[in-house]
């Protein structure tokens, strides 16, 4: 049962063929089993999620009709607040943090009674591309023990992946859902920058930072974006857009759209043999009537030094926060109130953090910040003036959501900018503030590989739709007795 | 040596909203610590802020009231700096797209009308409050105390261009400026509570010179005399130190107030970086000329117009009509007064005379005017009975310390106390006979015409008639009964 998807397990609740209850404790029992090999959470939360099954099993009780995803378990990432749960961002400087309030998304979630399962694992503050910077350890990829799920939003991808929950949450900052959900074989979305509330989630670079859903079909994601998007006030940053139902166009035929492979994109960081294999998958689709065009997107050979300027510029002032005077860690070995915060900070944050605030406050130092993060910002705007153009002609954007499949912990931490090479097809989607999607479409060397489609701004409902249908072509299927037996 | 003196103001004036700029908490002054916060203003991780759009109109109407430009498209940044005040870390503050730009205010000083240029105004949030333990300052305290309750109050820093020539003209800018935004009624410019502050840039150069001196920044200034006094200070200390042949470093100096003299907090070097950057979690504000134009018909009268119209309308001489509008209420307790008169015959001098006499009261024994509801009324009142000579001016003086904060009908209060003047002639010709056979000889010099003793005679007149003689009556009926007149 726990290999289902999120949409056959409520058919199974709402036909009373199984309770809330039954499911909730199902999830939490494998859970709690395989926790121990992949180091997926960082906290299982059983007792709120025994009670809003309850309350899920007690609406059945009384004959009132069931809205999709009710009862449902969910995983959220770690950096997403639950009142009075610990929420730590996988960093020492947040351990046995409580937040005083519920993000957006969390009250959303609690509305539509969907169990919490557990807060998962991450790269500290998000910061990385395989949760190997977390306080708590690296998360280890189900489909391989000895390979990494990606980053930053690992732990949820491998709850997914590894039939720990049906869904989970995570955020996308640089591809923080889309790796992670191409390393282990499922469907990640980032959604259109304002779509979904940022209150409540912990802050990494806030104009690039989107939260966003893990699960094991399109249809699935569809579903679960119904409840996570829409207009929050106390988001100044999120759009007020009208409401409209994310699974319209799951069923319309893709015969004939238009589909753009960026240059930029395919050739340089691929390997032959991932190339190889995109040669051929592409061919495949063409036979479906998609008409596949290559393009140049010429701005974005500059995304990645862009993106690690904007992102570590924003995050050095978003971190800022954490100097041990009201909340989280704070250093006993301090003399004075400047020793205080910055022995908390020193001894809090891993060097991934510091590292790049030290790379914020270099570009936003005077004198630096023309040079930077102003030139930064103007890329950026060509990077959206590229896309824009591109959507003139084109449905869907299409790469591989990474040049390469899983790779193993220690391969790419010695070298900083190899881990970040890694981000070079994500990326570019957050500095335009586009919605993408990673679904997983086959295999390189054992290891699941997935397809990156990028949509024109708010127009989701025609990227899960295009989804669906490859996802339909494609047939990739999560081999769970191959990963129960890695279990 | 001749030295001419270049000062600058900054200006902090804490805005009156309901609420604070990002959150809903009150902005209130003086509640118990850390009641009014939340977790925005506490700075919780994942919080955002929201802008507060009241504080927006209140910018816009002091901008429009100190002729700025006001800039269409706003920005907020953040300015990085640690300290337990900014929970965030960060303030969050405009830095180069303020709202208001290119104002000025004109002063009179010494008689003559100066004008004030105005860089720019923006809108910015205020930070906490520390409380230190065992010591004046936290590197002498055994521990601070955090109080949140006035993190993220908004505030609007006014800024000067370096126009101000000398101490005096900065506190007479300063109290202009406070008179604005209590006509604006946008905040309480209250100095010693700290609703209102002051930094100021001073140099000084040689007179004639077109550069500027190295200039210090006077920061700690709590009421208008230390603006006054404190920038004097700073002026005679750079003067001798020029003088001496010395060079002034650029600094941030602290003013104190009970030892009279400023102490070096930091020199140039040991300046912030604030790196400032736009922040991403807020979106810019359009203003649009929609949204001017209806904060600039929700603009009260303001002072220079009221002057101008009392000494136009009502003939009143300049200092009278400076003096009424020195605040709103008292200007239009004034013209209430007048309005409402209770006889055809009475002058606006003498309803102004009488308000001013009535503020002063306030003035001198520390009332709060704003609190007197009853003012106009009593004002009114009052000026009747000047003006049926029911008493005499010197009479109201001793009777505000009753009335004020009542709701005495002052006419009912003199009827009651029997306070009126003894008018009646046929009354005042017997007292003033008494007083005639009772001091013969006095009598008998003002006849010969020794024209003083007429003083002596009024005296034992008042003092018969417990002082309710109408003076300009039993002077004149004296005389008669004399016969001298
Ligand atoms: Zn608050």
């Amino acid at each position: 049962m726990i290999h289902l998807n999120a949409h056959e397990l409520f058919n199974k609740i709402k036909n009373k063929e199984v309770s809330a209850l039954e499911l909730t404790n199902a999830f939490i029992t494998h859970s709690k089993k395989t926790n121990a090999v992949l180091n997926s959470y960082n906290l299982i939360t059983e007792e709120i999620a025994i009670n809003t099954a309850n309350r899920v099993d007690k609406k059945i009780a009384t004959g009132e009709k069931l809205e999709i995803f009710e009862g449902v378990p969910i995983a959220i990432k770690d950096n997403i607040c639950i009142e009075d749960i610990e929420t730590t961002c996988s960093s020492k400087i947040l351990e046995g943090f409580k937040p005083p309030y519920n993000a957006t998304i969390i009250e959303k979630l609690n509305a539509m009674n969907m169990p919490i399962i557990g807060k998962t694992n991450m790269d500290e503050f998000a910061m990385g591309s395989s949760t190997e910077t977390s306080f708590y350890g690296v998360s280890k990829n189900p489909w391989d023990i000895s390979t990494v799920p990606g980053g930053s939003s690992g732990g949820s991808a491998v709850a997914v992946a590894s039939g720990q929950a049906p869904l989970s949450i995570g955020s996308d900052t640089g591809g923080s859902i889309r790796q992670p959900a191409s390393f282990c074989g499922i469907v990640g979305v980032k959604p259109t920058y304002g779509r979904i509330s940022r209150y409540g989630l912990m802050a990494f670079a806030s104009s690039l930072d989107q939260i966003g859903p893990f699960s094991k079909t399109v249809e699935d994601s569809a579903h679960l974006l119904n409840i996570l998007c829409g207009y929050d006030f106390r988001d100044s940053t999120s759009q007020n857009v009208k409401a409209e139902d994310f699974t319209r166009d799951l069923n319309r035929s893709i015969k004939g759209i238009k589909v753009a492979i960026p240059k930029e994109l395919y050739n340089s960081s691929l390997s032959k043999e991932v190339k190889d294999y995109y040669d051929q998958l592409i061919n495949k689709l063409s036979n479906e009537g998609i008409i596949f065009e290559e393009i140049e997107l010429p701005s974005l050979k500059y995304a990645l030094s862009t993106y690690y300027i904007i992102a570590p510029a924003e995050a050095s002032s978003n971190l800022s926060r954490y100097d041990g005077v009201r909340y989280g860690y704070r250093s006993e070995n301090a003399n004075s109130l400047i020793e205080m915060m910055t022995k908390s900070r020193s001894e809090g944050f891993g060097d991934e953090v510091k590292r790049r605030i030290l790379i914020g406050n270099y570009v936003l130092s005077s004198g630096y910040y023309d040079a930077y993060y102003k030139k930064a910002q103007q890329v950026r705007t060509l990077i959206k003036e590229d896309y824009k153009k591109a959507f003139e002609t084109y449905d869907v954007i299409l790469s591989p959501t990474t040049p390469t499949p899983a790779f193993k912990p220690g391969e790419k931490t010695a070298n900083p900018l190899e881990m970040y090479l890694n981000d070079i097809m994500t990326i570019p989607v957050n500095l335009a503030g586009l919605p993408a999607i990673s679904i997983p479409c086959g295999m390189v060397n054992n290891l699941p590989m997935g397809l990156q489609l990028t949509g024109n701004v708010f127009e989701e409902s025609k990227l899960l739709g295009i989804s669906n249908q490859l996802e339909k072509i494609l047939c990739f299927k999560l081999n769970n007795s191959f990963i129960e037996g890695v279990l | 040596m001749s030295w001419e003196v270049v000062i600058g103001l900054e200006i902090h004036a804490q805005l009156k909203t309901n609420s604070k700029l990002f959150c809903h908490c009150s902005a209130a002054f003086g509640d118990t610590p850390n009641t009014n916060i939340c977790p925005v203003c506490t700075a919780m991780p994942g919080v955002l802020p929201v802008l507060n759009k009241k504080v927006v109109d209140s910018a816009i109407k002091l901008g429009l009231a100190t002729n700025c430009k006001i800039n269409s498209i706003n920005e907020f940044s953040r300015k990085n700096y640690f300290y337990p005040d900014s929970p965030k870390a960060y303030q969050i503050s405009q830095f180069d797209k303020p709202i208001c730009l290119a104002g000025y205010l004109n002063i009179m000083v010494n008689n003559e009308l100066r004008r004030i240029d105005i860089t720019r105004i923006h809108m910015e949030e205020d930070a906490g409050k520390l409380v230190h333990q065992g010591s004046d300052n936290i590197s002498g305290a055994t521990h601070s105390l955090v109080d949140l309750n006035r993190c993220s109050v908004p505030l609007l820093e006014i800024v000067s261009e370096p126009v101000i020539r000398s101490a005096t003209e900065a506190r007479l800018y300063m109290e202009k400026m406070r008179q604005i935004i209590r006509y604006l009624d946008i905040g309480d410019g209250n100095m010693e509570e700290g609703s209102l502050r002051c930094d100021a840039n001073v140099s000084i150069r040689k007179r004639g010179d077109i550069k500027l001196g190295t200039k210090t920044e006077v920061k700690n200034l709590n009421s208008f005399k230390s603006v006054e006094k404190a920038i004097n200070l700073e002026i005679d200390r750079q003067i001798d130190i020029l003088e001496d042949g010395g060079t002034i470093i650029q600094e941030t100096r602290h003013y104190n107030e009970a030892t009279a003299s400023t102490t070096s907090l930091r020199s140039k070097e040991e300046a912030h970086d604030y790196r400032y950057f736009p922040d991403p979690d807020l979106v810019p504000i359009v203003i649009d000329e929609l949204w001017i134009e209806t904060i600039r018909k929700e603009l009260p009268e303001l002072p220079e117009a009221i002057q101008k119209r009392f000494v136009n309308d009502y003939n009143l001489p300049t200092d009278h009509s400076v003096r009424l509008t020195s605040i709103k209420k008292l200007a239009e307790d004034f013209e209430n007064a007048y309005k409402n008169r209770k006889n055809e015959n009475i002058t606006p001098l003498e309803t102004a005379n009488v308000a001013l006499k009535y503020y002063d009261y306030f003035l001198s024994n520390n009332l709060d005017f704003s609190k007197s509801n009853h003012a106009s009324f009593q004002i009114g009142g009052l000026t009747f009975l000047v003006n049926t000579s029911t008493v005499s001016s010197s009479t109201i003086t001793s009777i505000l310390p009753d009335i004020v904060n009542t709701n005495y009908d002052p006419i009912e209060y003199v009827k009651e106390k029997g306070l009126a003047q003894v008018s009646d002639t046929g009354e005042l010709k017997s007292i003033i006979q008494d007083v005639i056979k009772e001091n013969p000889g006095p009598a008998e010099e003002i006849k010969s015409g020794k024209m003083q003793t007429i003083g002596f005679m009024m005296g034992q007149i008042m003092q018969k008639t417990k002082g309710k003689a109408n003076p300009g009556l039993a002077n004149k009926m004296l005389k008669e009964l004399l016969g001298i007149s």
